[in-house]
């Protein structure tokens, strides 16, 4: 294929925020009809190389040609007039706007918007709402429809499908399917392989900021790509350090970390309760938006609930605030990081600050003892710290090793875990999975809500699935499989179906 | 391609067509979003009430000047009520008045009334690149509007200080008619005119534009607005122009109902006028709010004091009490706000 025929190509693009280097020499090739899959781990210079491709910002170097011609957008209206068009990691749309307005602020045609909607499966949707007062996954179906709407001859998907339930995803894909059939080319990042394995012809790997190589088949080579995205000795490393999960039953009459006891919390939460042990990892699988939200919430003292208790080795907990939690050794690592984490401040302080938060911790901060307990926390997550100035430089993965290196520094009893590898890269979420399996080892319970129905099988040792805002299904780990997490999940009543 | 039209998905906001939906349910809608709309009307018409009950002789002439009183305080509003929705914040809104203010006093003592619009039109230019000027300095070295401004309306105070030293100057009395006679009753006085045609012809035309829009779109969410297109910069370094012009028709607004030229009387309208923001129901977070809100709001700050003077309140007392009714009514934006975000 000669190169006048690519539809996009960046060559050797480079760019750098300060002193850490997002982009050394990115390089991609996309070609009319094909969807491209762009793979990395976190911090490889995916989501950099979207933005600088679509002038959210401009390259130290190298060169963006758009069907042979070198081009350098200065914003996303100039990409997207020149056909190019992304739909980033987050929502671009405008909370304090209506959906027409919205649309409108971009120059998108509503009636164009409207008939995108219908074919993604959204065909009620009121237009005169507020953006702030939709569901999140109603907004990423917006961003799509509105970049669909301007027809473009490149549609970049950024993460489209993290955090959307099953049967949206399945949308998108049928959607994307659809526009190679048109003849355009879609860039698609995501941290899924199945994803990219069944839906990607090609697929470039970025390590580091470099392109590391392209896979002219994305289907049948997902070892090849971990491989790449890993480097060759991570990938070792990683294979051949299986988790560890300690087998020993659990003893009947032992007393539970965590006991929840009838939660009700209006409107999604009905009637949820279970025990969680030390040592054990309990998975909760859930389609989106069955309570597992406002379930976390309560138990992490951040959400006052209508009835039921939460307890904690055999003592009722008094849910006030998110200390009264911290306080009895229940702790929360959210799936958004910014909102456990202080953007603006250096690691050690984000680490060392739970730790001020009790009263009798008033005073003068022993600076020693504090060094030598974060130190060691962040070398046992092995994090990155070129950044240490200022947390919000840091990657999605590194920051929230650091939240889990904040309770690790401060000591605790029960951990939840929302969600924690949302949007991470296999290589971290290996590690951060190693690490719950090792801190249950050591006695800690672990409550753990993933959005990922494979991950149920990977890390815990016992599984509840939740669906209407209760307890539907309660299974050990070796029938925790996908179909069966799957089926639960959708309500007993729902008809079987397949898992694919 | 196969795609089910069905929509049964849990997360799929379910609501009639904009077209189909009822009177009632938009007005409920408009409420919920903007209760500032429906509760300045109250507020105003509560105050004008009280004031009626304490003083019940209220005549055309008590209505002419709490417009008179209003006119500054509510261009000031207006001022700082564009800037605020875009994001931003304008603490040289009075500095800029006072310029304005002093500007036309100096300069149009002995014009002729033709001269004096001429004039007018000058002034109004020089507000708005006033404006313009604080625009650049805070879209091109990105420092906070709060720091640019705070320091910008040090220089247009001296500015202010350096044309006119002390009170005084004038213009011709059919200019000052402008804003203090009346226009066919006796009832409705030209303050009041003044107020609802500029603010509305200003207003009323940006608001319904694409630059209305990039203004509460850059207000909102600056990097979702930058992502839909629109173009941060010049739409902030508008929002400073605004705010220029409507300085400037309050500092004219200022010469015709004091008659002179004072350097120093614009500064208390920067506070103020925020306050009027923030009573009328505009976020200082940027992006929500409108202009109604904040002009009616001057009127019920202007009040406020007229009624305690006429009960006989000592005036510094009288201060605490204000302030005390800012606190309660923005406190009470607080909760309708809290209610709204819980559902």
């Amino acid at each position: 294929m000669n190169e006048a025929a690519l539809l996009l190509e960046a060559r050797n693009v480079a760019k750098r925020f300060d002193s850490v280097v997002a982009l050394k020499a990115a390089s991609l090739q996309v070609r009319p009809g094909e969807v491209h899959g762009l793979m990395g781990s976190n911090g490889a210079g995916k989501s950099t190389l979207v933005k600088i491709i679509t002038g959210v910002f401009p390259a130290d170097g190298g060169q963006i040609f758009v069907k042979g011609v070198a081009r350098s957008f200065r914003s996303p209206a100039e990409a997207r007039s020149a056909g190019i068009v992304s739909v980033y990691q987050d929502p671009a749309l405008v909370p304090d706007l209506t959906v027409t307005e919205n649309m409108r602020l971009a120059s998108a045609s509503v009636d164009a918007v409207r008939k995108w909607l219908a074919e993604l499966g959204v065909v009620r949707l009121d237009f005169s709402l507020l953006v702030r007062d939709l569901p999140y996954p109603t907004l990423r179906l917006i961003d799509l429809a509105r970049a669909l709407a301007s027809e473009p001859a490149v549609l970049l998907l950024d993460e489209i499908t993290a955090a959307l339930p099953a049967d949206l995803s399945e949308r998108i894909y049928a959607m994307v399917k659809h526009w190679r059939e048109r003849g355009s080319a879609v860039i698609f990042i995501s941290h899924r392989m199945a994803e990219v394995s069944a839906l990607c012809d090609r697929a470039t790997v970025l390590r580091d900021g470099v392109m590391v190589g392209v896979t002219e088949r994305a289907h049948g080579s997902e070892e090849r790509i971990v491989a790449l995205m890993l480097g060759a000795e991570t990938a070792r490393a990683v294979a051949s350090a299986p988790l560890t999960r300690s087998s020993r039953p659990k003893p009947s009459g032992a007393q539970a970390a965590l006991e929840v006891r009838g939660l009700r919390c209006s409107p999604l939460v009905n009637d949820i309760s279970f025990k969680l042990y030390p040592g054990e990892v309990l998975g909760i699988a859930a389609l989106e938006g069955q309570g597992q939200d406002q379930l976390f919430d309560c138990v992490a003292g951040s959400r006052r609930y209508d009835e039921g208790a939460i307890f904690a080795y055999g003592k009722e907990l008094r849910l006030r605030h998110p200390a009264d939690a911290i306080a009895a050794g229940v702790v929360l690592v959210p799936a958004n990081r910014l909102l456990a984490l202080l953007q603006q401040r250096p690691i050690p302080e984000n680490i060392a600050l739970p730790a001020f938060g009790r009263i009798r911790n008033w005073g003068p901060i022993r600076t020693g003892a504090e060094r030598t307990r974060v130190e060691s926390a962040i070398t046992r997550l092995q994090i990155d710290t070129r950044a240490g100035s200022e947390l919000r430089r840091l990657s999605g993965g590194n920051q929230q090793k650091v939240v889990i290196a904040r309770w690790l520094a401060s000591g605790f009893k029960t951990l939840l875990c929302f969600d924690p590898t949302r949007g991470i890269d296999i290589g971290t979420k290996r590690q951060i999975y190693g690490l719950i399996r090792e801190l249950a080892a050591a006695g800690t319970a672990v409550l753990l809500f993933t959005s990922e129905l494979p991950e149920v099988a990977l890390a815990c040792d016992r599984a509840i699935v939740l669906f209407g805002g209760r307890v539907v299904a309660e299974m050990p780990v070796s029938e925790a499989d996908e179909a069966t997490l799957l089926r639960s999940a959708h309500g007993l009543a729902a008809p079987p179906q397949s898992a694919s | 391609m196969t795609t089910s039209t069905e929509g049964k998905s849990s997360v799929t906001p379910v609501a009639g067509t904009a077209s189909k939906m009822r009177l009632l349910t938009r007005l409920r809608r408009s409420l919920w979003r903007s209760p500032a709309l429906f509760f300045m009307p109250a507020l105003l018409f509560v105050s004008l009430a009280t004031t009626v009950g304490v003083h019940p002789q209220f005549s055309d002439f008590d209505l002419q000047s709490l417009a008179m009183g209003a006119l500054p305080l509510a261009f000031a509003a207006a001022a700082q009520t564009v800037v605020v929705i875009s994001g931003g914040i304008d603490l040289s809104v009075g500095s800029a008045m006072a310029v304005a203010n002093v500007l036309a006093a100096s300069t149009m003592e002995k014009a002729s009334f033709g001269q004096s619009l001429l004039l007018a039109v000058a002034v109004l230019i020089i507000g708005a690149a006033i404006g313009a000027l604080n625009g650049l300095i805070v879209v091109l070295s990105r420092i906070p509007d709060v720091v640019a401004t705070l320091t910008s309306g040090f220089i247009w105070g001296g500015v202010a200080l350096v044309i006119l030293e002390k009170p005084g100057g004038g213009a011709p009395q059919e200019f000052l008619n402008l804003g203090t006679g009346t226009l066919f009753t006796s009832w409705l006085p030209n303050a009041l005119v003044l107020v609802v045609t500029a603010v509305g012809a200003i207003w009323i035309p940006l608001s319904r534009s694409r630059l209305g829009l990039q203004l509460y779109a850059v207000g909102s969410d600056r990097i979702a607005a930058f992502r839909s297109g629109v173009k941060i910069n010049r739409t902030r370094f508008a929002a400073y122009i605004f705010s220029g012009l409507f300085s400037a028709v309050g500092g004219l607004g200022l010469t015709m109902t004091t008659g002179i030229g004072a350097p120093l009387a614009g500064v208390y309208y920067t506070l103020s006028g925020l306050a009027a923001v923030v009573v009328g129901g505009v976020s200082l977070a940027g992006g929500r709010g409108g202009m109604l809100g904040p002009v009616m709001a001057a009127f019920v700050l202007t009040l406020i004091p007229t009624d305690l003077i006429f009960l006989n309140i000592d005036p510094n007392f009288g201060q605490v009490i204000q302030g005390t009714l800012i606190v309660t009514i923005v406190m009470i934006g607080g909760f309708v706000d809290m209610a709204r975000n819980r559902k």
